[in-house]
């Protein structure tokens, strides 16, 4: 199915104050697979992660989802096929209740109410949250507002999933609840993490980047035990690996 | 009692609210304060239906109620005709419609708090639209509310940090006040750029979209009406001077 497939070509892309964040990034994600997105603070992966939802177009070059280019014409269909997870899960919940703002992408995708209640409850059963599904989101705990807030991505039946370190500011029991939860998804899934053993429980694949570009993209165990490429992008062997 | 509120439209809530107001300040007389007291039923209704908690709105309604005191703080002095005697001390009628703005304030802040915690700003504002308020202002006020959370939210981490590096030194120099303020602003517009964001990966495009429970049902229509009765038979009867003379009766 193409729509799944993510390509990126030659990449750039600077801030307005001339700060170059990507510099010809390239490459493609298949249909189902995971990638992780790893490199050092200000490497560029955000900004990446950015640009699958189009909330930042290339200042050059072009990046395709499922075969459409993102760009304003078709931000509706790509922000459809995207679902991203935004690092601080504060910034994504913004409704009274768990349930409304579950509710809040799938009212603007059209969904009739009659199928609402189904479609919410049956994203936060996936994430273990049905029991939250009146409570206010600034009183969940950081575990419970990550759960809400894939819910509320979960919920769109998006294609790809998009993650901007998701385990941040998790405790051992949440980080490990949330892997064995991802486990279970089918979805093409993009990560940028810190965590290098969640990207290697998680992800077959790892793209590292560097200063705004790919310094290495391959099988995630062969580039984790990789100790010159990983110091070279300022990272390190994950403690796993070390046998820590 | 549980949250029962919550299970009623936000647009009945919105309107009970805007009867309660509408009878809150029709106009008697500028010198009532004991027939206000009964309004008080509502606003702690909300917050026992609503699970609200009680002291957090309370001082809530403290923070901005220097407001009601400027606007009512000239009043002892300009109207110092004696209504009535307390013991020896005269009670001029300055200050009981300065005591009546106070009433009327305290009961219009608390309700309006309520209404907000229970219902939300989303949903207030898909009730006004329904209303028929004019869709840019609601869009506005959305997004007003929107910043204004996120401007206080980054003003608490600043303070906190501040505190915890000024080892109990209160003051600040000018320059240093009008720094934090540009950092603020700046670091709150970069958060209300986040949410935005959020909002715009999930499919926003200018419409709220809120959840509507169900279709108006009887109980609401009966909730509506009952209130509105209650609101109606506290402006026209003076139910505390009744009680009050009722218990001085019953004890004489």
């Amino acid at each position: 199915m193409s729509h799944h497939i993510v390509e990126a070509d030659k990449l750039h892309y600077s801030y307005p104050d001339g700060t170059a964040a990507l510099a010809g990034v390239s490459f493609r994600v298949a249909h189902g697979e995971s990638v992780a997105l790893v490199g050092e603070n200000g490497a560029g992966k955000s900004t990446l992660l950015q640009h699958f939802t189009g909330c930042l177009f290339p200042s050059k070059g072009v990046l395709k989802v499922g075969g459409l280019t993102v760009d304003k014409k078709n931000l509706a269909a790509v922000c459809r096929a995207v679902g991203m997870v935004f690092q601080n899960p504060d910034d994504q919940l913004f409704m009274p209740t768990v349930f409304e703002d579950v509710s809040f992408g799938l009212l603007n995708l059209g969904v009739k109410e009659a199928e609402l209640e189904g479609k919410v409850m049956e994203a936060l059963k996936t994430v273990g949250a049905a029991h939250l599904r009146s409570r206010p989101p600034y009183r969940l705990s950081q575990g419970e507002k990550r759960a809400a807030a894939i819910a509320g991505v979960l919920a769109m039946s998006p294609d790809i999933l998009v993650m901007d370190e998701p385990t941040s500011s998790l405790d051992p029991m949440s980080r490990r609840r949330l892997i064995d939860l991802l486990k279970t998804f089918k979805h093409t899934k993009i990560i940028a993490t810190h965590d290098l053993d969640f990207a290697m429980e998680l992800c077959e694949r790892t793209i590292v980047i560097h200063k705004g570009a790919i310094t290495a993209d391959g099988p995630t165990r062969e580039i984790f035990m990789d100790a010159e490429l990983l110091k070279r992008s300022s990272l390190e062997i994950p403690p796993s690996r070390r046998g820590l | 009692m549980g949250p029962i509120l919550p299970k009623y439209r936000a647009h009945v809530r919105l309107w009970d609210t805007i009867n309660y107001l509408g009878w809150l300040f029709a106009k008697t007389s500028e010198y009532e304060v004991s027939a206000l007291v009964p309004f008080f039923l509502y606003p702690v209704f909300l917050i026992f239906a609503g699970d609200l908690p009680a002291g957090y709105l309370v001082r809530k309604v403290l923070v901005v109620a220097p407001f009601a005191v400027l606007v009512g703080v000239f009043n002892p002095l300009l109207d110092r005709q004696i209504l009535f005697q307390l013991g020896s001390f005269g009670v001029s009628g300055g200050w009981v419609s300065f005591f009546s703005i106070l009433t009327r304030f305290a009961l219009t802040v608390s309700a309006a708090l309520a209404l907000l915690s229970i219902t939300g700003i989303n949903s207030i504002c898909e009730a006004l639209a329904r209303f028929g308020v004019p869709r840019p202002f609601v869009v506005q006020l959305l997004f007003l509310n929107r910043y204004i959370f996120a401007l206080t939210g980054e003003a608490e981490r600043m303070s906190r940090a501040r505190s915890l590096r000024s080892f109990g030194r209160k003051a600040m120099n000018f320059r240093i006040f009008t720094q934090i303020v540009g950092h603020l602003l700046l670091r709150t517009m970069d958060r209300a750029e986040r949410v935005y964001r959020a909002m715009l990966c999930r499919g926003f495009d200018g419409h709220i979209r809120v959840v509507r429970f169900s279709e108006l049902g009887g109980k609401e229509i009966v909730f509506t009406l009952g209130w509105a009765a209650l609101f109606a038979i506290f402006r026209f009867v003076n139910i505390s001077l009744l009680l009050g003379k009722t218990v001085t009766e019953l004890i004489k």
